[in-house]
């Protein structure tokens, strides 16, 4: 029902027309930003592996798991949410207000098992809030949620104040960062693998993901090609409140404290991962596994410096750098070819506009 | 078509309501109590047994570039070099809970013998340090403890009795011994301010301080400006005042600020808890005579010495044990793991110039 419009199958296409079938193919899909990310990706992971001492081993990967973990669950429906040239900055808030009213029900007797599915349900209704109001409302995303990224967050601190709820049972504490049986990996580990899976064939296997990056290219003409905008955008939100919940559940239980500041500012990391891993901020393209990339190569290039001594100062450049390169590099390279393309004849018919 | 998603949504919701309200019954709830892990003193201390060269001890700062941590931790390098140990200091560019955790991983990862931090947060960093600990690193926390159950020693900088006497001591000397005087506090439901009041307060009534009375508490909320008007307003409000103790940094300095400006600068004591760094030009300029606080660079020295002890096996973190810490001298292991470094430093013009905090 939607026009296939991602970057890279539309790139292909016209150099297919150019004449040489296979190795454009090959060509462009080199160039794909989430080639080169995962390509980034291994060279870190080799480099660390070779010149880190520590670093290659089970033990530190399962921490290094744990520590994107979150990130990584909530850059999911993050990554579908700025294709559809939305975003969503109150991701961290909503982490926040859901655990500190985890904390909240925990104090006063609520059994976990009941918790949990209430705290999926309130980030759920949190995200349904933000969808109404950008899709209702019609106000633009980023100015809805830098409001609620406010909102909830003084919600936390309404429900838990400045204390800190950490009584949680070592079964459940324990348990979230378990170890699968007889490997060094956490579990989470599958759940984050389990949501990638679910993400990525919504988003590139079903008319529902490619009518996501109509609308991201172009949201009129999505409309007048019969997708139901509000309705896929308000789906997105309340999505991306829910995992939000998830990740807040988990990283309370991670750390075994249930606190309002939980995750302040972790709505930056996301959005860095998920720029990193390609996705284009003005909605239309990017890849779920760019993003995936994006995360782990955040995560490993901040686990091995750290290894290797380097201050939290200097390790925020470097993460700062690697940001500006990724957005840089891609656009200085698309102009070159542009130019270049400008310079000789044209071979088959024009491009179409981006 | 948004309507009837949303209609159906809101069923869902509702159901799912049904079902937890069914499901409510019986679950994992607060009461049930799983029985402490273990944690704590483990084997046998043995008092004569040898620091081994090369340790290497890891310091968490809650937060790097914190300019007392940077001065506190310098105290802690001294103590690894004469320990032939070596040092190291790592930690978070934001003071937040869970920032520590993967610093804690790290150090572990480094295969660090002795780790020494001060706690963001009491639980956030415990599974960390257990398994930490596991791997064979000695813990010790300074500054901010953790659960007792997540460390080996607690570094405590000051017991809440030596504070507040040291304090009633430094007011009482200032004033001669009677007058009114009054508390300028941080919040009023500060935890650490109302104990230490608090106990001031018991202190005051002993026989020797009958002269003293305490005429007024005010709350300056730990922001300047409002400290400095509270200041304003309780000597206006009370012309007899003899002397203030503001048992928090920022209080006193605020004060101070307006006292130097005032009248009442030479007519009013002021004494309290201060930085040095903060204090010194009221010192300078006669407004403040002395304050109190603790020597941040000695209490990571005796974190280091206590977590090398602990390394070597010359202690367990047993109550009643004891051991050397270099310059500071022989401490014991009190009860629940604590070391308490001693009673606080007090600054005046003779001593002020010797520390930068």
């Amino acid at each position: 029902m939607a026009p296939d419009i991602g970057p890279s199958a539309a790139g292909a296409a016209v150099e297919g027309r150019a004449g040489r079938p296979g190795r454009s193919a090959w060509r462009s899909l080199l160039r794909t930003r989430e080639t080169s990310v995962l390509g980034a990706l291994a060279v870190s992971v080799l480099a660390a592996s070779l010149l880190v001492e520590g670093f290659a081993t089970g033990r530190n990967g399962g921490f290094l798991v744990l520590d994107i973990a979150c990130v990584a669950l909530i850059a999911l429906p993050m990554t579908l949410i700025v294709i559809t040239g939305e975003i969503d900055l109150s991701v961290a808030s909503t982490l926040g207000l859901t655990s500190a009213v985890m904390g909240q029900l925990w104090w006063v007797g609520v059994p976990l098992e009941t918790i949990v599915p209430l705290c999926l349900l309130l980030g759920a209704v949190l995200g349904v809030v933000n969808g109404l109001l950008v899709t209702v409302a019609g106000l633009p995303s980023l100015a809805v949620t830098i409001g609620t990224m406010a909102l909830y967050r003084g919600l936390a601190y309404v429900v838990l104040g400045d204390r800190a709820v950490a009584d949680f049972p070592m079964s459940w504490t324990g348990g979230a960062t378990s170890r699968l049986p007889g490997t060094d990996l956490p579990w989470v580990a599958l759940l984050v693998a389990g949501l990638a899976v679910v993400f990525g064939v919504v988003l590139h296997a079903t008319p529902f993901g490619r009518a996501l990056y109509a609308i991201g290219s172009n949201e009129e003409a999505a409309r007048f090609s019969g997708i139901g905008v509000p309705a896929a955008k308000l789906g997105l939100f309340t999505a991306s409140g829910a995992v939000a919940a998830l990740a807040g559940v988990f990283w309370t239980l991670q750390y075994g404290s249930a606190r309002a500041d939980n995750a302040f500012g972790l709505e930056l990391s996301v959005v860095a991962a998920v720029l990193l891993g390609g996705v284009s901020i003005f909605g239309g393209r990017g890849a779920l596994v760019g993003v995936l990339g994006g995360v782990l190569l955040l995560g490993t290039v901040r686990n091995a410096l750290q290894l290797a001594d380097v201050s939290a100062d200097a390790l925020n450049i470097v993460t700062g750098l690697l940001l500006v390169v990724s957005v840089v590099l891609p656009n200085t390279a698309a102009r070159l070819r542009e130019r270049r393309r400008a310079a000789a004849p044209p071979q088959g018919p024009p491009a179409p506009p981006p | 078509m948004l309507r009837t998603r949303i209609r159906y949504g809101v069923t869902a919701a509702a159901v799912a309501g049904v079902l937890l309200a069914a499901t409510a019954c019986g679950g994992t709830t607060r009461g049930d109590d799983e029985g402490a892990g273990g944690g704590g003193a483990a084997g046998e201390a043995d008092p004569d047994a040898e620091i081994p060269e090369g340790l290497s001890i890891g310091f968490l700062p809650k937060q790097l570039n914190n300019p007392y941590f940077t001065y506190a931790n310098a105290g802690g390098e001294e103590a690894a070099e004469e320990l032939g140990g070596e040092y190291k200091e790592v930690g978070p560019s934001e003071a937040s809970a869970s920032s520590q955790v993967s610093y804690v991983n790290t150090l572990s990862q480094q295969g660090s013998d002795v780790i020494v931090i001060g706690a963001n947060d009491p639980n956030a960093v415990c599974g960390a340090l257990n398994q930490a600990s596991q791997a064979g690193a000695a813990i010790v926390t300074y500054d901010s403890d953790t659960d007792p159950e997540c460390r080996d020693v607690f570094v405590n900088q000051a017991t809440a009795e030596d504070i507040a006497a040291v304090q009633v001591e430094m007011i009482a000397e200032q004033i001669g011994g009677e007058g009114e005087i009054a508390f300028l506090s941080a919040t009023p439901n500060a935890t650490n301010q109302n104990t230490w009041l608090e106990l001031m307060e018991e202190e005051l009534a002993a026989e020797e301080y009958s002269g003293i009375e305490v005429v007024d508490t005010v709350y300056g909320n730990d922001d300047d400006q409002k400290s400095f008007n509270e200041m304003q307003a309780l000597l206006q409000s009370h012309p007899d005042l003899a002397g203030v103790v503001s048992p928090t940094t920022v209080g006193l300095a605020a004060a101070a600020r307006y006292l130097s400006g005032s009248d009442f600068k030479g007519e009013v004591a002021l004494t309290g808890l201060g930085t040095p760094n903060q204090m010194r030009e009221f010192v300078d300029d006669g407004t403040v005579e002395e304050f109190a606080l603790w020597n941040p660079r000695d209490m990571a020295y005796l974190a280091a010495y206590a977590g090398a002890s602990l390394s070597a096996g010359r202690i367990t973190g047993a109550e009643g044990e004891t051991f050397e810490a270099g310059r500071l001298g022989e401490y014991t292991v009190g009860a629940d793991g604590e070391v308490v470094l001693g009673p606080p430093t007090v600054f005046n013009a003779d001593n002020i110039d010797d520390y930068d905090f």
